[in-house]
């Protein structure tokens, strides 16, 4: 079980979060009409092996979405920060 | 190599079996192959044995960066089926069963292809409709499906909870009789055999860390045991592969996720059928040693950890009790987890990619240990022709931007959802 | 084996006494004994056979290490099958009989497999049984015995009389396993005043301590240190606990089995309790458990580890032989050898070693034991039990050189070395390294939050052991009072535990898995056959794959294949350690949440009037929901049709609680809703609802629902049930991450308000009576919204239909919900206001042709629903782009439509859809998606997705369900079944 740092709420089990996908990701302007771009927002994926920035869901805390930096090889956390916070 | 038989267990065991020869050769690499394929699992071992078989191309390596069937292969809980309803899945399935049925006298090595039966119990009106649907897909092309109400599968499935406190009572279910089970080494292993007595050379510890380019073309690659060239370059890494496409630049729809397994202590003969538990995601069978063997949902995150965590080891065991509630004093003996190629939408990619000379067989999310043999048909079709089989033709890298999502369970574009 | 209880000694109490039994026979034991130890008190020899050759075996081990011991315990609904007998303490009561055994364990009949055991050797089974034709048939023949064949012990049937309990816990050392390093570990990490828990899989604390001859010095240190634990508060010690796995984040899962060692479990009390702990740092001392030497007829009751000798000697005070062979390859057998000649017992040391420590010889000379160095046994004689060993002297690589000699003895007593029990941490950080010296795979010492001490890092004395606990504690400065310096098992290896003739054969079969039957010759064919890998090698042979996961094996399987290979033993590699540690009871792991609790039951306020006013309840996800109000026995058919013909002609009430409802609120509230919706919502005006909906980011069909403006800035969204959550966490995400800078909140309110709808023709008088607002057609059209009070209480209300018929949905705090759900019925009744369910809902919406879940299926669009006349045009919105994709855009797609069913029966939903003579193959033209009888109609008919179906109005098709066994001929026509102009609704 993974343990995620909340940066409302503080240190919480992986059960009090979903988890969203690549938070590398930028969602395209709401004005774009290119199909190819939205095609890769949608569907592509880096999925790398190694460190990987995602976003998770405080869904049973206080409702935020946050950004971790987590391992997918040997899921060591790095630290994590609210996306409304997060760097774009 | 020998065949084997009956006959030749009693001849090596009466000359104390010491005359046994290897199952498969251990060549150094040769500098170059008309066909590499990466990857010394079911799929990549099946494709060669195909290429070799149905295409006479014998000039082919498979390569292994660990031991054959080392990863999703010997890790998974064995059920084959052909329970699918999309188009392009249920030809494919189909097909892949049909092999399975006949694999072991194909490879002359016993896969113990155990045809015990596939039941899907279903909790609600809504459930069975969906179901029905399944069930008649299956059937209008040729593939057998039942259905059956709630007091025929309490004379057929004694054990699980039909009492007033399930939590989802079992309305009825769903069984296609020809599924069952398999050894899943055994696969890889008589894959492997029947390659290698074909002329496949088949070379683990091997990795492969690179592409050997000409301009923007593939023509080999860089591992562990120095550069290999070959002619076509096929991928057959299921939970690794975006890994290996990143290195040739490509970006896929595939997200790698953990899947777990279970197995409890062996125990007489309890479950005789594969039994899918509608009310969570649980499925349950017995193995031939006895064990119970149990699997669920993706724990739910992108990990190549092959290693899970408790909250989904959880809710495994809970819907077992909830299925069977006499499953409660046995005794959990391990639980692991393997890397899948979770894709955007359920289905699997068979397909010539967009860079010459490179090959894709991967994406197979929950469905990769049943479709092994048709997945080694049609990718050894598909590089051999340079076009693809009927029955992969809907597997391909494109289908997102054309709209054809394969969505078997209309989950989206959601990997951890499929 | 002439095993027997001694006079004195041994931790057991003796004052008291009663009987288990083991095959019906009946057994004295003491409390403190385990099966195992009561059983070779009282001489029984035989304890299990194993599984494949069904060899006669006895206790090898006496601890969580053992391999053959495996029985059933206790009977009917408690019966388990495969408990360890080394790890099960006895109780009054105590049942226990053999398995896998026929007709009785004494004379099995299946142990004629191991005369054709040359035929069973390794993987044999890929290479036979499959048959002469194509097909399965041949091998599921043979396979049907194999399973009899296989399985070990029987499993109960029967549900699960007792319960058991899950703690979440948290502290800052956990500290795993309770022997000196793990003791001193606690206490000095207690001392600082840290929070810790300790845990210990056995009865009592103590680990290697419990072994030594009963008032020992050790016990003086043991009595003490036990004392101090127990006063320091912040030091929580779990005694029969299990620390089962490792997992990430430093959680650790434990199985505590608080009421094993009873009979059946107190009133009240649980039988395991399921500890989920997360900490801050780990300390491991979890010793190191013995390896067996390998050697013909190394299986024989009677042979069996040292160190298992030595427990049953000084813990059990069970003498286990009285003509003892002792074979070693170390120092730390020579202790229990002089321990054992010194009760009594004629004890040979036969040692692979040619020099020995000065010290240990002159000790064991002393104690009048036969010390033979250089010799090892070759092979041990004997059916059920011991008769002799054959002694011959050996090369360092453990090969016979020279003559054998026979001596007769009815114990053989083993050290092959040690394995340190690293299982925790692989599980945690995969391989351990291999340490030459002393010929094992050893845990790093520091990793992460983990510290290994003890013997599980090899330590090399009782001292070393102690100061490394003492350190991974955190004790600082002065050293602990500390005792002794027994030597533990790391020096003077050698590292040989495989003994064979000259050419690596042996004379008779030796086992490197017991409980597989895995024999040496098993891993030598599967070299021949190039199954060398490790993983290869385990999986072919099976060895270490069997219940006790090759905690005595692994390491000599390993050793074997290397000779084999020619390389060292890192080199072929180890195998990844996989949860749980020792197999874990699966009710423990679930805890209450089965049955009933498996997941929560959702109700909505007004369910009690449901259930007393004789509601059937229907699963709809995690919400149960009125299905329909049968009265006088009506059946589902007869009930749905009439409530259903009841609303269109009075009036009916449907309690709608489970849609999903939320507030959107903020001065971008309605620039929100423009994006997220397919419709425009920038310029709907206060005091309107709108219906709207949405796509997924690829342009398939999300949900739908009506969406009020209540306030300039303020909307209230309703969902479907089953999406409620799913819109919100996605709404949340688009203004968390891509849209910050809106300004806009969205809170769930689903449960804040119950949703109670009320249609038909009457339904405006009984809300206007209710309300004693206007609610006449000019004053409230439909699609408006207004704020009512019913009882003072204020509620909010929408003019919107499902039905079809002029209706409503009422919203009103929660808790006031049946309140006044049950004051409508009361002032409805001159209306005629009934109740109704979801299946009369289900079929009034059908007749609408409105959608619901079976065609919002994942895989549909807008235009398969015929709902593209809903999007704007003028702006972009959530899938805008992607539902234009060119396969989406096909004109063959199945698109909705009705269907009248031909005939007196109604077709069944998820029947697929045919021309009217077109062969009945493939995957057809469509599918049916929703099915009813239509009251107002009086017309079976159904809702479709039929390929070019707009188009084929008028078109006779055939419906076929296959699996039912039926087809129908249908008319293709609009959806929109009833009232097509929405006269009803408007009007």
């Amino acid at each position: 079980m993974l343990r995620i740092h909340c940066p409302v709420c503080g240190l919480r089990d992986e059960t009090e979060f979903t988890y969203g996908e690549d938070a590398t990701i930028r969602r395209p302007d709401m004005n774009e009409t290119d199909p190819k771009i939205w095609h890769d927002y949608v569907f592509i994926r880096e999925n790398p092996r190694g460190p990987h920035k995602e976003y998770w869901h405080h869904v049973v805390g206080c409702r935020q979405w946050i950004v971790v930096e987590r391992d997918t090889l040997t899921h060591e956390m790095f630290g994590s920060v609210l996306a409304r916070e997060a760097a774009v | 190599m020998s065949h084997y038989s009956a006959l030749s267990i009693l001849r090596n065991g009466l000359s104390g079996n010491k005359e046994w020869s290897r199952a498969w050769r251990d060549p150094a690499p040769k500098p170059s192959y008309d066909v590499v394929i990466v990857g010394g699992g079911g799929h990549g071992l099946a494709t060669a044995y195909y290429l070799a078989k149905e295409h006479g191309i014998r000039n082919v390596a498979v390569l292994e960066k660990g031991w054959l069937g080392g990863g999703n292969t010997g890790r998974n809980t064995t059920i084959v089926r052909s329970t699918y309803m999309m188009p392009g899945n249920t030809q494919f399935y189909e097909r892949s069963l049909q092999l399975w049925e006949n694999l072991s006298q194909e490879l002359n090595y016993n896969v113990m292809m155990s045809q015990r039966g596939y039941y899907y119990v279903f909790h609600s009106p809504g459930q069975g409709e969906a179901l029905r649907r399944r069930a008649n897909v299956m059937r209008s092309n040729g593939i057998d499906a039942e259905f059956f109400d709630r007091v025929e599968i309490m004379k057929r499935l004694p054990h699980l909870d039909y009492s007033a406190t399930a939590r989802f009572p079992i309305h009825g279910a769903f069984l296609q009789g020809r599924a069952g089970t398999a050894r899943h080494d055994a696969v890889a292993w008589g894959f492997a055999r029947g390659a290698n007595q074909q002329g496949v050379d088949i070379i683990q510890q091997c990795e492969v860390v690179g592409y050997i380019w000409d301009k923007d073309k593939i023509i080999g690659v860089e591992t562990t045991r120095g550069p290999i060239r070959a002619n076509k370059v096929a991928l057959a890494v299921a939970g690794h592969t975006s890994h290996l496409a990143s290195k040739a630049g490509l970006r896929l729809p595939i997200e790698t996720h953990v899947l777990q397994a279970f197995v409890t202590e062996p125990v007489k003969p309890l479950v005789d059928h594969v039994i899918v538990y509608g009310g969570a995601h649980f499925y349950i069978s017995q193995s031939d040693k006895g064990g119970l063997v149990l699997g669920g949902d993706l724990d739910g995150f992108n990990s190549y950890a092959q290693r899970g965590g408790l909250p989904v080891v959880e809710h495994t065991l809970q819907s077992a009790i909830a299925l069977m509630p006499s499953l409660s004093r046995l005794r959990l003996l391990r639980h692991w987890a393997g890397a899948m190629d979770m894709t955007m939408d359920g289905s699997p990619i068979i397909a010539k990619m967009p860079i010459e000379g490179l090959w894709l067989n991967g994406g197979w999310c929950y469905g990769g240990f049943k479709a092994t043999p048709a997945s080694g048909y049609c990718f050894a079709w598909t590089i051999a022709k340079g076009e693809p089989h009927p029955d992969n033709a809907k597997f391909t890298l494109d289908r997102f931007e054309r709209g054809y999502q394969i969505d078997e369970s209309g989950s989206g574009p959601y990997p951890k959802a499929h | 084996m002439t095993a027997r209880r001694l006079a004195t000694g041994g931790r057991i109490n003796r004052s008291l006494s009663f009987t288990v039994q083991f095959d019906g026979r009946p057994y004295r034991a003491h409390p403190g004994d385990t099966l195992a130890s009561a059983l070779l008190a009282n001489g029984q020899q035989i304890v299990g056979r194993s599984f494949k050759y069904h060899r006669p075996r006895g206790l090898v081990a006496a601890g969580v290490e053992e391999t053959n011991a495996l029985v059933h315990l206790r009977e009917g609904d408690r019966h388990e099958p495969n408990a360890q007998a080394t790890m099960v303490e006895v109780f009054d009561g105590l049942t226990s009989t053999s398995q896998n055994v026929w007709p009785s364990l004494q004379f099995d009949v299946g142990a004629i497999n191991g005369l054709l055991s040359r035929f069973f050797g390794a993987g044999f089974y890929y290479k036979t049984f499959i048959g002469p034709f194509s097909g399965t048939k041949f091998w599921m023949f043979c396979e049907g015995f194999i399973r009899r064949a296989a399985g070990m012990g029987r499993a109960t049937t029967f549900p699960d009389p007792d319960h058991y309990e899950k703690i979440n816990a948290f502290c800052d050392v956990l500290i795993v396993g309770a022997g000196p390093a793990g003791i001193a570990a606690a206490l000095a990490a207690g001392r600082r005043g840290d929070n810790v828990i300790l845990v210990e899989q056995d009865r009592d604390l103590g680990g290697s301590l419990l072994s030594e001859p009963f008032g020992s010095t050790s016990d003086g240190w043991l009595t003490q240190a036990l004392a101090e634990l127990d006063d320091l508060p912040n030091v929580r010690v779990l005694t029969r606990t299990t620390a089962f796995g490792a997992y990430d984040c430093e959680v650790f899962g434990l199985v505590e089995r608080v009421q094993d060692h009873v009979l059946a479990p107190d009133e009240g009390k649980p039988r395991q309790r399921y500890w989920v702990v997360r900490t801050k740092r780990a300390v491991l001392a979890t010793g190191a458990i013995e390896r067996p030497m390998v050697f013909a007829g190394n299986d024989v009751p009677g042979v069996m580890l040292i160190s298992a000798v030595r427990s049953y000697l000084n813990r059990y005070a069970v003498l286990a032989g009285e003509r003892i062979v002792v074979a070693t390859n170390n120092d730390s057998a020579y202790t229990a050898a002089i321990e054992l000649a010194n009760s009594g017992a004629k004890v040979t040391i036969c040692d692979l070693r040619r020099e020995i420590p000065a010290h240990l010889g002159a000790n064991a000379k002393n104690a009048g034991i036969d010390l033979r160095p250089g010799q090892a046994v070759l092979k041990v004689v004997g059916g059920k039990s011991v008769k002799a060993a054959y002694l011959v002297p050996v090369t360092p690589e453990g090969k016979a050189m020279g003559r054998r000699v026979r001596i007769s003895c009815d114990l053989v007593a083993a050290s092959g070395g040690w394995v340190p029990t690293l299982h925790l941490w692989s599980q945690r950080f995969g391989k351990p390294h291999y340490d030459k010296e002393l010929d094992t795979f050893l845990p790093s010492v520091e990793k992460g939050a983990f510290t290994c001490v003890g013997s599980l890092v090899g330590s090399p004395s009782l001292r070393d052991s102690l100061l490394q606990g003492h350190k991974a504690g955190g004790g600082t400065g002065k050293e602990p009072a500390l005792f002794g310096h027994a030597d533990f098992w790391g020096r003077n290896l050698l590292p040989v535990a495989v003994i064979t003739r000259a050419d690596g054969s042996t004379p008779g079969k030796a086992f490197v898995d017991f409980q597989h039957d895995v024999k040496l010759a098993d891993i030598d064919q599967a070299h021949l056959e190039g199954y060398v890998s490790v993983e290869h090698l385990k999986r072919y042979t099976t060895s270490g794959m069997a219940a006790d996961q090759g905690k005595t094996s692994n390491l000599n399987a390993l050793a074997r294949m290397a000779e084999l290979r020619g390389l060292t033993i890192p080199n072929v590699g180890t195998t990844t350690f996989r949860p749980p540690y020792t197999p874990v009871a699966i009710g423990a792991i679930v805890g209450h949440d089965h049955g009933l609790h498996l997941r929560p039951t959702r109700l909505s306020t007004i369910h009690d009037w449901h259930k007393e006013n004789g509601a059937e309840m229907m699963d709809a996800g995690v919400w149960l929901r009125p299905w329909y109000y049968p009265v006088n026995g009506e059946s589902l058919n007869e009930a749905y049709v009439r409530e259903a013909a009841h609303v269109r002609e009075h009036a009916g009430i449907v309690d709608v609680s489970t849609l999903g409802k939320i507030a959107v609120q903020g001065p971008d509230a309605a620039e929100f809703l423009n994006r997220v919706y397919v419709n425009g919502f920038k310029t709907l005006p206060v005091g309107r609802l709108r219906y709207g909906i949405m796509l997924r980011e690829d342009g398939f069909v999300f949900d739908d629902g009506a969406t009020a403006r209540i306030g300039e800035n303020e909307f209230f969204m309703s969902t479907t049930t089953a999406n409620a959550a799913k819109v919100l966490a996605w709404a949340e995400h688009l203004l968390q991450t891509a849209w910050r800078d809106l300004k806009v909140h969205v809170t769930s309110v689903t449960d804040q308000w119950a949703a109670i709808a009320i249609a038909g023709p009457k339904s405006g008088r009984v809300l206007m009576d209710i309300t004693g607002a206007d609610l006449s057609r000019e004053a409230l059209p439909n699609n408006h919204f207004t704020l009512v009070t019913i009882d003072d209480v204020p509620c909010r209300l929408h003019r919107m239909s499902f039905s079809g018929e002029l209706a409503y949905e009422l919203y009103v705090p929660a808790k006031r919900g049946r309140e006044i759900w049950e004051a409508l019925i009361a002032i409805g009744v001159p209306y005629n206001l009934k109740p109704y369910g979801l299946e009369a809902m289900g079929a009034l919406r059908i007749e609408k042709g409105h959608i619901a879940g079976s065609e919002i299926e994942g895989r549909t669009t807008m235009k398969d629903l015929g709902l593209e006349g809903f999007a704007s045009s003028k702006k972009p919105f959530v899938g805008s782009v992607l539902r234009k994709r060119s396969l989406l855009e096909d004109p063959l797609r199945p698109c909705l439509v009705g269907l009248e069913i031909m005939g007196d029966a109604g077709a069944r939903a998820g029947s697929l859809l045919y021309a009217l003579n077109a062969p009945t193959k493939g995957h057809g033209e469509g599918w049916v998606s929703a099915t009813t009888y239509s009251p107002a109609l009086k017309k079976n008919i159904a809702l479709a997705l039929l390929s070019r179906g707009p188009q084929r109005f008028g078109e006779t098709i055939q419906v076929v369900d296959f699996v039912g066994n039926q087809s129908w001929q249908a008319k293709v026509v609009s959806h929109h079944f009833f009232d097509p102009e929405g006269h009803r609704q408007n009007g």
